[in-house]
């Protein structure tokens, strides 16, 4: 087999020099990070004022003309897809997947850069197809995120004509546009690791990131079936999904098609995907944890075993989305134990977030806290989630704004508040600037609270048996006038969480021009990102020669060591095991 | 969905055992030094020629994931009770013989590769995409006959998926066809064997994979 010596070759004499190969058709994996994380955020906020407009028409029903039915139903389908898909899934693979891999394993870029580009390209073409829906006639879909069938494709639903089109034919180039990703990333993180950089030695954001991204790889074709074929049933008349039905008094042209499968279908990739989002959020915010305790990772094989694990047995649990859809109870109880049995792979990384954090040398840093802050709210969805996860208990809750509560606190905040710290964290490398660490703990203390006035009380309201998904509910009779007290307290801290986004923004625009020059290793860290020769790094990341990997990434506050810790590149020291290169067994 | 959870449990499983390889029970706190890399036994060379065959592999997982999917659906939806029966045309056999002949003939191209023979290499590859060109062509040819013969796209679940899955599996081979493009064109403008060695192969690779796929497709659609 041929192997070409390239492990140091010289990169830095091919550096674009035209603005626009540098910065518009780039190839460096840098750019297109931030190409993917700067569109993913700005289409993040289109979804964050949608959901502000949701909460003003709950808060205060009948107050706003503009919010209408239909307009809510849109308002909400368009936020939760672009929330899950094309901000969380964009952000957390496509921004730091694409920063981190090649920074981290010692790389100079992806191995298939133009892949890698097309990629970009291709996932904004389908945020601006999805875009585009919000100007068609009749509008974006307002079928509900999960665009179940019959309704989302029947006149009567919000966008069934050109809506839901757009809707389809956009994920289907999201997700293309993630193969192109996905297949970079796997590929990469298996060959291109750096002398010395086994699979062992990857800090656990990579072990995140790509277990992720085999998920990701494996599961994106059901969204992609589902949403072809719900396309034909509604372009070319064929019935995959679609019933024979009355629909608003004739009878529909389609017959015998079977709406569960579609559900089936489309929950075979919508659960993967809770872990598509979740695992890179676990690996960063281990990595955030170690490096400001200065202690290393509790159980770091446990934490990687975990995440195998949790990879798996993301494939065997879709049907507990589905345990109102009428299945057969013994179906049910299979579901709801593997659904109990991928608690113990989590609850083990949340053990040991926790042990790494006993007698650390704890420095409440702004990225600290937001992780900090993450283990708390991911507990407090994950123990709803087991409420949720059996079927007895799902049965009554299902429908109410409980799992409104469970679902954001567990798969909303958490991520988003790991998102916040991965920024704080790594905004000194990317621009070369620190920010004000005033204004970033600000930003977590009234986001974190903020966020626990929007969704504790949402629980409270579910247990009173409040539906979700309905437009107003002023006349229902059950519901207690109080609670209507709670829904526009829950409106006004939701408006109060997403002004003080604006605190965020702020902080990184002005510092990108005027914050102070960052020190190249801020924080500390043991990881390859930090030993970079420029900072931020350049075109081809380290210069004339190629990282060498002597240790593991968390050698932190190492008894006698100059420093409090020792990075990834520094050689074996005294009193430890030789640097032969060999194995020990 | 048996058959999906199969074949997923199946590649999760490759996987953890290809890892525990990979020695994923090391104890990396204890271990200084430039480790023992699997990868490479001899060195730690970055290859090119080995990055993109494994892309192509993982690539090909994906496609078998998504067909794994359609033939779950297929089946789920074959089991209610509108569902006819769909007499497939004879051509079909016909269509599948040019894609064995495309397959064959692309394998000749890499064993000419192998063995230095550039007259062989390039008759093989240039035979092994026009032949996929006459199969996607008969393909469509079918499909005018069956919509001649009264079963257009919409008119029994049976149909749909016919169109649905010879038309995925066409556009899959149109873009193995978009590299073989891009090969042959080098490949006449006088590149060296040596530098569309990668390329050829993975064509040859992706041909007997979509052929494969192909067989698994006509099974499947024969007793639908």
């Amino acid at each position: 087999m041929e192997q070409v010596a390239i492990a140091d070759e010289v990169h830095e004499h091919h550096e674009p020099t035209s603005f626009i190969s540098r910065y518009i058709w780039s190839q460096d994996h840098k750019v297109i990070a931030i190409q993917y994380a700067s569109t993913a955020i700005a289409v993040g906020l289109v979804a964050l004022v949608l959901s502000g407009m949701m909460r003003l028409q709950l808060g205060f029903p009948h107050a706003f003309d503009f919010i209408s039915p239909s307009a809510y139903y849109q308002f909400v389908t368009m936020h939760g897809m672009i929330m899950v898909i094309y901000l969380l899934t964009a952000l957390l693979l496509g921004g730091f997947g694409n920063y981190l891999i090649p920074l981290m394993i010692g790389a100079r870029d992806m191995v298939f850069p133009y892949l890698n580009m097309l990629s970009y390209w291709f996932y904004l073409a389908s945020v601006l197809v999805l875009m585009a829906s919000f100007f068609v006639p009749g509008g974006s879909t307002g079928a509900g995120w999960t665009l179940y069938p019959p309704q989302a494709i029947l006149p009567g639903t919000p966008g069934a004509d050109w809506g839901i089109i757009l809707m389809l034919v956009s994920l289907g180039i999201f997700i293309v546009a993630f193969t192109m990703g996905g297949l970079n990333y796997v590929t990469t993180v298996l060959q291109a690791r750096t002398k010395g950089m086994t699979l062992m030695r990857m800090p656990l954001t990579v072990w995140g990131i790509f277990v992720a991204t085999i998920l990701g790889l494996l599961a994106f074709p059901a969204l992609f079936v589902s949403a072809l074929m719900m396309l034909l049933d509604h372009t070319l008349g064929t019935s995959f999904f679609m019933p024979a039905l009355l629909s608003q008094g004739e009878l529909s042209d389609h017959e015998g098609g079977s709406p569960i499968l579609f559900q089936h279908l489309f929950w075979f990739f919508g659960h993967p995907e809770v872990y598509i989002v979740a695992l890179p959020a676990f690996g960063i915010v281990s990595d955030l944890i170690s490096t400001h305790a200065r202690k290393n990772i509790f159980g770091y094989r446990m934490m990687v075993w975990a995440i195998l694990a949790i990879g798996v047995l993301s494939f065997i649990v879709w049907a507990h989305h589905m345990y109102v859809s009428g299945m057969h109870p013994y179906f049910g109880f299979f579901f709801a134990v593997t659904t109990l049995i991928i608690a113990v792979p989590t609850a083990i990384k949340v053990y040991n977030w926790v042990l790494t954090l006993w007698r650390g040398n704890i420095h409440l840093t702004v990225p600290m806290l937001f992780a900090i802050g993450f283990i708390f709210t991911f507990v407090n969805g994950g123990l709803t989630g087991l409420f949720l996860g059996n079927v007895v208990v799902d049965l009554p809750l299902s429908d109410t704004y409980f799992v409104v509560g469970h679902f954001h606190m567990v798969m909303g905040v958490s991520p988003v508040l790991v998102l916040f710290g991965a920024i704080y964290h790594w905004f000194p490398k990317i621009t070369g600037r620190m920010y004000s660490e005033t204004l970033g703990k600000w930003h977590f203390w009234l986001t974190f609270l903020g966020t626990y006035a929007i969704y504790l009380p949402m629980h409270y309201l579910g247990i009173l048996g409040i539906p979700r998904r309905y437009y107003a509910n002023l006349s229902t009779d059950f519901i207690p006038e109080s609670a209507q007290d709670m829904n526009v307290g829950i409106t006004i801290a939701a408006l109060f969480v997403a002004v003080v986004q604006l605190l965020f923004l702020i902080n990184l625009l002005w510092s990108l021009r005027h914050g102070k020059k960052a020190d190249p290793n801020p924080w500390g860290a043991t990881t390859l990102e930090w030993q970079t020769p420029d900072t931020p790094p350049r075109h081809g990341n380290w210069g004339h020669h190629l990282p060498v990997v002597y240790r593991w990434a968390y050698d932190y506050s190492v008894p006698g060591a100059e420093r409090d810790f020792i990075p990834q590149t520094v050689p074996g020291s005294e009193g430890h095991d030789s640097d032969t290169g060999e194995t020990k067994a | 969905m048996n058959i999906i959870v199969l074949f997923m449990v199946s590649v999760m499983a490759i996987f953890v055992w290809w890892m525990l390889l990979q020695r994923i029970t090391a104890k990396p706190w204890l271990e200084q030094g430039v480790a023992f890399d699997p990868r490479v036994a001899g060195g730690n060379g970055y290859s090119p020629y080995v990055a993109g065959k494994l892309a192509l592999w993982v690539f090909m997982v994906v496609i078998s994931s998504l067909f794994m999917l359609f033939i779950t659906a297929y089946h789920m939806r074959m089991e209610l009770n509108d569902w006819r029966h769909l007499h497939l045309p004879g051509s079909l056999w016909f269509n599948t013989a040019l894609l064995v002949v495309a397959s064959i003939a692309l394998q000749t191209a890499r064993q000419g590769l192998e063995r230095g023979n550039a007259g062989r290499v390039r008759a093989g590859y240039l035979a092994g995409g026009l032949f996929a060109m006459a199969f996607i062509a008969a393909q469509l040819w079918t499909w005018q006959q069956l919509v001649a013969a009264g079963h257009p796209v919409a008119s029994n679940p049976a149909a749909s998926f016919f169109y649905l899955l010879t038309g995925l599996h066409g556009v899959h081979l149109l873009g193995g066809l978009l590299v073989w493009g891009w090969g042959a064109a080098r490949l006449l403008s006088g590149a060296s064997l040596a530098r569309l060695r990668l390329t050829i192969e993975s064509c040859t690779v992706y041909w007997h994979y979509l052929l494969l796929l192909w067989l698994g497709l006509f099974a499947l659609l024969q007793h639908g």
